[in-house]
């Protein structure tokens, strides 16, 4: 029964006679639709002869049409080569020896190429010197491809021939005049750049040319020719001494152009109850000092007069240590670790001062370092920061009438832009050789476009007698012209460079055919070794502890004064260290995604450059980190001054921060050249005042709250020592491993059982005895945490790249992370001791909340970690299709195809290696990095499947690379050797801390260190027994 | 009564239709009856005569041997056409030129030096182990004049064979005979009853019965049977249907260039890998670059006449191979490569989905599969199609069954052992070493 109740919208309604009322009964929409808009004029949409119906009904069959033809697969054309070339066999990988050399990152590579396509970068074994690739040597490759890369010549921003191009500038800088013509370049270390730049100036009158590095290593080179008489740096093998004293140097990230991690590392692997010793002196808690054994935190003015003072002990020359008495400990504690080791000992610094570098070379000197080679000095840094500030002047007072400038971006990377852009406006003819569009190519009149290294020919000298050959991998994929090769064509040479590099290959190769050296791809040249010969001598004679003493540089009269001089640093309030991030270095690559998305070492924070401040200033300074609802990471803001300059940055509270000191990154803040999602972070070399990597600084909090993209929070272990094992070499050369090492029990029936014991594993075990079985292990002593093997992952693999905010949710997909930890106490040890202790509820109730937060100075570890490959996977049983299974081989696969998304394996993964795709990362605008570009899909790996949305994935252990290797041997019917399986990880890893093999060989590697008393599983209490160990760290605590 | 009449409608339509059918098979069944009767008409015309001195036969071969790489009879290839070489040149000098051509040209001879000079200065092979008869055997085969077209019938006419009448037009003629008396029949009853209707003779009323269909549709028991009959017959289907979505079995594209496998791997036997050579050592088996098809065909530039079948002409062959030489850019009236290249489009037939990975040269070179045991037969294929569903039952099928091949390879042997001393086994399947594991091929 209804009832008769009116229900009224608008009072108007119940005046029965309203004329509104009615006409909105009639016209239901107030205002007329106006269909015109989109169905065209009238008359035209009359005369049709489409009606209501007959659109539904096309509608209806082109909706049933196109379900019927999408039953139907597309047709897909094969197209073959004209001529095929004879080295290419479509799915064949090719290798090619090449170089990288681009100014700041110096190594000998290998290039993986299919189908004449470069897409991975693997070391090169053959190289003696700089043969491993760090993360950004491995990122290279995807800069290859990058779609802001300029694609031909410009004039002021429009195209231009070459032809053209080569004309005018030959005019324009033959009418120059009397002015100077500076060719303003990157290092290039190269023997026959060298040549045609002398060449270059025969041709011209007045070429002047200056060498300039973005991050300078300028004072080192200043002392090193000072003491030896040539401009280079001092080369050292950290394999060939026990014991390393550093005084912010961070020879483990890119001190004097890196490259040391695979000697240090060996050192480091406790070998016949023996291992290194290193101690480091810094204010930023780096690579290096998180590596160390101890580390100590001091204000760079601290570690000058450290310097002075260390060489007063250890020389017994010079002035006496003005440091404070406990700082003074630690020094005099290290110095008695330096004479007690003598020859096998080692002082670097990298503090930015003339002076300290030539203490430091002294002390090498007089202790007679055995990693120390003054015959084959480092060439890979030539920069000159007096010659970059002279030129600046000389621009602005018009003495400079043609500006060439090549590998470098002034215009962004130098602290005065604003002289030099002054300057540029005084010069008459300016070229920029780059492969973007950045600042510098901007304010120059011409763009000779450059290409990329895997697209050029080149030489370069490492060391004394260190060569290395750069060859092209694939032809030059835009209409672009290396550098050396215009320059040949502005010298009014005719010859190609490479056969320009063969002539001055000519004299280098002696017997050696080029074709070989152009295989092997690196040539070293014996030097006449005058240090050797002493060695030698002294060998022969004897080993005498102190004899380095007497040796004490009477020829180095101002070694003396320059320690003096030291001694008596002062600083004017906050300390600013710049420093460079082992993703982004100097810059030049921040257009490249991979390396953008790769979390810091220390901070694990990706996409961004930030404040490092100690917690104590920071709660002086009013400056907050928090950790909001999502889990995400938010910092406030603060302005850095410098002289007037001032920059806004966020800021992270970095435990082990020196006191009175903060960090900031350089490399960021680009704006020009790279898509937007690429400008992240914040230039902060116009704070790189002078070329000096330490100012002195006033900060200040700023307004706002900056959004980090953080994968991983500032947290501790609690001391939970089952996840990272951590020992002493003291106990570790003494005690039972039980005692440092022992596997979790459980009790049954109350008798207690070793949790991998098969009386109280609920699975019944494979046979694996069968074939292959693949084990990786990684050593938490060799790790330096480097992030090589996470690039090398991301180009093996296609794993996408998310951007910012994606990571910011967690949902990072690097299939491998380094996981950092810091301690609570001063060690690691101290966590044990101190849970151990805690006793009732009100002491855990204080206590376990005091270890949540970092210590002042806390120990780092480094833990790599990506699918454990458990051989009682807990993902595999809850898989409700059967997606991840088993291999007999050890492997736990995860078929893709199958793969239905419901996630419950990375809910019951305790490892947390799983990723899920949660959006199509590809050919999707809104993940606008390389994946979304055909240029940038090049790099993708044809034998690794590109994931999809809504699809589970993980570490494969490199099933391709394995299952290649295999079949490589079935071929040739054969075995396969110890060493042949590899994965992507361990194959870049050039410190030697993933190894990866085959433990049913007996003989390998991995089955030894399978057996290795440092050996254990990650939470092995779980019982999940995986594929992957970790070998036990151990600290050298023995003092002096 | 709408229905009714749609329903007389359309039986006239299928009477109409079968008897047009009817007719169609009948004349075109006389046609191919007809076709071998001419065709046996042609005579085979006798061989051309022998040339005055040397046994064809055997200059036949040595040719085929020996010359057949840079020469043809009757056109230009790398060398000049022989045909009338004999006539043209004195035969003693023949005989010198063809043992050692390098020096009769050293010697100055103007004749030598003319030809030499003419093929861009590339002095032809010489041949010391061939005797003054065995060139002489050579020009008799060289010297036989080029065979008229007619002869080309007589070898149809073979290939054809088969006389007497086809089946197909037996069931013609059958099927005629029963059409007329099918209308005869009509005719004679038609007749019978307009007769009746005139000599009012009333015809018997046949009762009145429920039709088949209402009875079918009272009886509910029938009808619930018969719908779910039909359900699951056509739930089967529609399954059948689904599964076979992406499913290319028989998929058998139009190429750009008409290439027989027939021709090549059937008739001329021409090893499979030979062509698709990275099936060796790669994933791919590689559709050969155009490089590789002018190895032969840049002496290759018609098929013989026995090629052509009825289907494709002669004409239609040498016109693919044209489409060739223009792709790979050869100018065979220059005999050299023009530099303008057209890459040829081929339609991919074995299509895998991207997330499954397939090896040729673990099934090709280490377990010695045979092409033919996926591609089928492909040497009788003269378009290529797809022999197997490449569905992924299909692949684990053959895993289970296929032994491995470790006999000779180092490889195996410690595996073989042990899994032997396991199984108690001395034979074992790929299933058994893993191979139907998720990962070995989707990653």
């Amino acid at each position: 029964m209804s009832s008769n109740k009116k229900y009224w919208k608008s009072v108007e309604e119940l005046n029965q006679d309203s004329s509104i009322v009615e006409t909105l009964q009639q016209n239901e929409f107030v205002q007329e639709i106006p269909t015109d808009e989109f169905l065209g004029d009238k008359s035209s949409l009359e005369k049709s002869s489409t009606t209501r119906r007959d659109f539904l009904k096309y509608v209806g069959f082109s909706t049933a049409a196109a379900t019927l033809a999408a039953c139907e697969g597309p047709v897909k054309k094969s197209i073959p080569y004209v001529v095929q070339p004879e080295r290419i066999v479509p799915g064949v990988a090719n290798y090619y020896a090449t170089t990288i050399a681009d100014g700041y990152d110096f190594a000998s590579v290998l290039i993986k190429t299919r189908e004449g396509r470069p897409i991975k970068v693997e070391n090169n074994d053959l190289a003696t010197t700089n043969g491993s690739a760090n993360a950004r040597v491995h990122a290279s490759v995807l800069s290859l491809y990058d779609i802001t890369r300029l694609q031909g010549p410009k004039k002021e921003g429009k195209d231009i021939s070459w032809a053209d191009l080569d004309k005018e500038v030959a005019d324009k800088l033959k009418a120059v005049g009397g002015k100077q013509i500076v060719l303003l370049t990157q290092t290039f270390a190269s023997p026959s750049t060298s040549r045609l730049i002398e060449e270059f100036k025969g041709k011209y009158p007045n070429v002047k040319h200056v060498v300039y590095d973005a991050v300078s290593s300028s004072e080192a080179l200043d002392a090193y020719e000072k003491m030896y008489g040539e401009r280079a740096l001092a080369d050292y093998d950290f394999s060939k001494v026990n014991t390393i004293v550093s005084v912010g140097a961070d020879f483990l990230g890119d001190w004097q152009g890196g490259g040391y991690d695979s000697g240090y590392a060996k050192g480091r692997i406790p070998q016949n109850g023996k291992m290194s010793k290193h101690i480091q002196f810094e204010s930023n808690l780096s690579l290096t000092g998180a590596n160390a054994d101890k580390r100590v935190a001091v204000t760079p003015t601290d570690q000058k007069k450290i310097l002075s003072a260390l060489y007063a002990y250890v020389t017994g020359a010079g002035s006496k240590s003005t440091l404070d008495p406990n700082l003074d400990s630690e020094v005099v504690k290290a110095a008695k670790q330096i004479q007690k080791a003598g020859k096998n000992a080692v002082v670097v610094s990298g503090v930015q001062d003339v002076d300290a570098q030539l203490v430091v070379l002294a002390i090498n000197k007089a202790i007679a370092s055995k990693a120390f080679n003054a015959d084959t000095p480092r060439m890979i840094r030539q920069g000159n920061a007096k010659a970059v500030a002279q030129l600046v002047k000389d621009m602005n007072a018009g003495k400079v009438g043609g500006l060439l400038v090549a590998g470098v971006n002034p215009m962004y990377s130098l602290p005065n832009v604003d002289a030099f852009k002054s300057g540029m406006e005084k010069v008459s003819v300016s070229v920029a050789f780059s492969m973007h569009m950045d600042e510098t190519a901007e304010a120059c009149q011409y763009v000779a476009t450059t290409q990329h290294y895997l697209e050029s020919w080149g030489d370069v000298q490492f060391k004394k007698g260190s060569y290395s050959l750069m060859q092209p991998t694939i032809r030059p994929l835009f209409d672009t012209r290396q550098f050396q090769d215009t320059l040949l064509k502005w010298t009014g040479n005719q010859t190609a460079y490479v056969d320009y590099i063969k002539d001055t290959w000519s004299g280098v190769l002696g017997n050696i055919s080029w074709s070989k050296a152009l295989h092997d791809g690196v040539l070293v040249k014996p030097v006449m070794a005058k240090q050797e010969l002493t060695d030698a001598l002294a060998a022969t004679e004897g080993e005498q502890t102190n004899e380095g003493e007497a040796m004490v540089a009477s020829s180095e009269p101002n070694v003396a004064a320059a320690a003096r001089r030291l001694s008596t640093a002062k600083s004017n309030g906050m300390e600013l260290t710049l420093y460079t991030k082992t993703s982004l270095g100097d810059g030049q690559q921040a257009s490249n995604p991979w390396l953008q998305e790769m979390p810091d070492p220390i901070t694990r924070a990706s996409w961004d450059n930030y404040l490092l401040v100690s917690r104590a200033d920071a709660e002086k300074l009013g400056l907050m980190n928090e950790n909001v609802a999502n889990g995400a990471l938010n910092g406030s803001y603060a302005t850095v001054t410098v002289n007037g300059t001032s920059v806004t940055v966020p800021v992270i509270i970095q435990p082990g921060q020196a006191k009175g000191t903060v960090g900031l990154a350089l490399g960021y803040g680009k704006k020009k050249g790279l898509k937007e999602e690429m400008q992240v972070g914040v230039n902060a070399y116009p704070l790189y005042q002078d070329f000096n990597n330490v100012q002195d600084v006033t900060v200040k909090a700023a307004e706002g709250v900056h959004e980090f993209a953080c994968v991983q929070l500032h947290n501790t272990l609690m001391g939970r020592g089952d996840i990272v094992k951590e020992t002493t070499l003291e106990i570790f050369n003494t005690k039972d491993k039980h005692d440092w090492n022992s596997i979790p029990e459980v009790s049954k029936n109350h008798i207690e059982y070793e949790v991998t014991s098969p009386e109280v594993d609920l699975w019944d075990e494979f046979d694996r005895s069968v074939g292959h079985h693949f084990n990786l292990s990684i050593d938490l002593n060799a790790c330096t945490g480097c992030g090589a093997c996470v690039i090398a992952c991301h180009a093996e693999n296609n794993v996408p790249v998310v951007g910012k905010d994606e990571v910011r949710k967690s949902r990072d997909m690097h299939w491998l992370r380094i996981d950092r930890y810091y301690s609570s106490q001063e060690t690691f040890e101290g966590d044990d001791t101190k849970k151990d202790n805690i006793a009732g509820l009100g002491s855990s109730l204080s206590e376990f909340g005091e270890m949540e937060s970092a210590s002042d100075n806390p120990q780092v570890v480094f833990q790599p970690v990506m699918c454990q490959h458990c051989n009682h996977a807990p993902c595999e049983t809850v898989c409700p299709v059967a997606a991840s299974s088993h291999g007999r081989q050890g492997q736990n696969h995860m078929a893709y195809n199958r793969c239905v998304g419901t996630r419950y394996c990375a809910n019951n993964c305790p490892y947390k290696v799983r990723r899920f795709n949660w959006f199509l990362y590809n050919q999707n605008d809104e993940f606008d990095y390389h994946m979304n570009n055909d240029l940038g899909r090049m790099v993708i790996n044809p034998d690794v499947t590109v994931r999809s949305r809504g699809v589970m994935e993980k570490c494969s252990m490199c099933m391709q690379m394995t299952q290649k290797t295999i079949l490589d041997a079935k071929r040739e019917g054969r075995e396969i050797k110890d060493g042949e399986f590899k994965t992507a990880c361990s194959a870049a890893c050039s410190s030697g801390a993933i190894v990866f093999g085959d433990i049913n060989d007996k003989e390998s590697k991995v089955a030894k260190l399978k057996e290795d008393d440092r050996m254990y599983h990650l939470l092995e209490h779980v019982g999940t027994k995986p594929n992957v160990m970790y070998q036990t760290k151990v600290r050298n605590t023995s003092e002096a | 009564m709408k229905q009714v009449k749609n329903r007389n409608f359309a039986s006239k339509l299928l009477v109409l239709g079968t008897v047009f059918l009817f007719t169609f098979f009948n004349t075109l069944a006389q046609e191919t009856a007809e076709a071998p009767a001419t065709e046996a008409e042609a005579q085979p015309e006798a061989a051309a005569q022998a040339s005055s001195i040397g046994d064809v036969a055997a200059g036949e071969k040595l040719f085929k041997s020996l010359c057949a790489a840079c020469h043809k009879r009757y056109k230009k290839a790398v060398g000049p056409a022989l045909f009338g070489v004999a006539d043209k040149y004195d035969r003693e000098w023949i005989y010198k030129w063809v043992k050692n051509s390098a020096e009769l040209i050293a010697s100055g001879d103007p004749q030598a030096v003319k030809i030499w000079e003419e093929y861009n200065k590339v002095s032809m092979n010489a041949f010391p182990q061939l005797s003054n008869t065995d060139i002489d055997n050579i020009l008799a085969y060289v010297m036989e004049p080029k065979p008229e077209p007619t002869a080309a019938a007589v070898t149809t006419t073979q290939t054809t064979g088969g006389g007497g009448v086809s089946s197909d037009v037996i069931l013609g003629v059958l099927a005629v005979v029963f059409l007329m008396l099918v209308i005869v029949l009509y005719l004679v009853n038609k007749t019978l009853r307009s007769f009746a209707v005139a000599n009012n003779i009333e015809l018997p009323e046949s009762p009145q019965r429920t039709p088949l269909w209402k009875a079918f549709v009272q009886n509910q028991f029938l009808v619930l049977v018969s719908a779910i009959i039909l359900l699951l017959a056509s739930g089967y289907f529609v399954y059948g249907y689904f599964m076979q979505v992406g499913i290319d079995q028989g998929y058998a594209p139009v190429q750009p260039i008409h290439y027989s496998h027939r021709i090549h791997a059937g008739e001329n036997q021409i090893e499979c890998k030979y062509c698709h050579s990275s099936a060796r050592v790669s994933k791919h088996s590689g559709i050969p670059s155009l490089n590789v098809c002018m190895n032969c065909h840049k002496s290759i530039a018609e098929v013989a006449e026995g090629t052509a079948t009825e289907e494709y002409s002669k004409e239609f062959y040498d016109g693919e191979i044209q489409k060739l030489y223009k792709a790979v850019g050869w100018d065979p009236a220059a005999q050299a490569y023009t530099g303008e290249t057209q890459p040829v489009k081929w339609v991919r037939i074995h299509n895998l989905p991207d997330f499954a990975y397939f090896n040729h040269s673990q099934h090709v070179s280490v377990a010695g599969v045979e092409c033919q045991t996926c591609h089928g037969p492909v040497e009788e294929m003269e378009i290529m199609y797809q022999n197997a569903p490449l569905t992924m039952g299909w692949c684990i099928n053959c895993h289970r069954e296929t032994n491995v091949n470790v006999a000779d390879n180092e490889y195996y042997e410690k595996i073989h052992k042990e899994l032997s001393k396991k199984y108690g086994v001395e034979q074992f399947t790929a299933a058994d070493m893993g191979g139907l594991e998720c990962g070995k091929c989707h990653y």
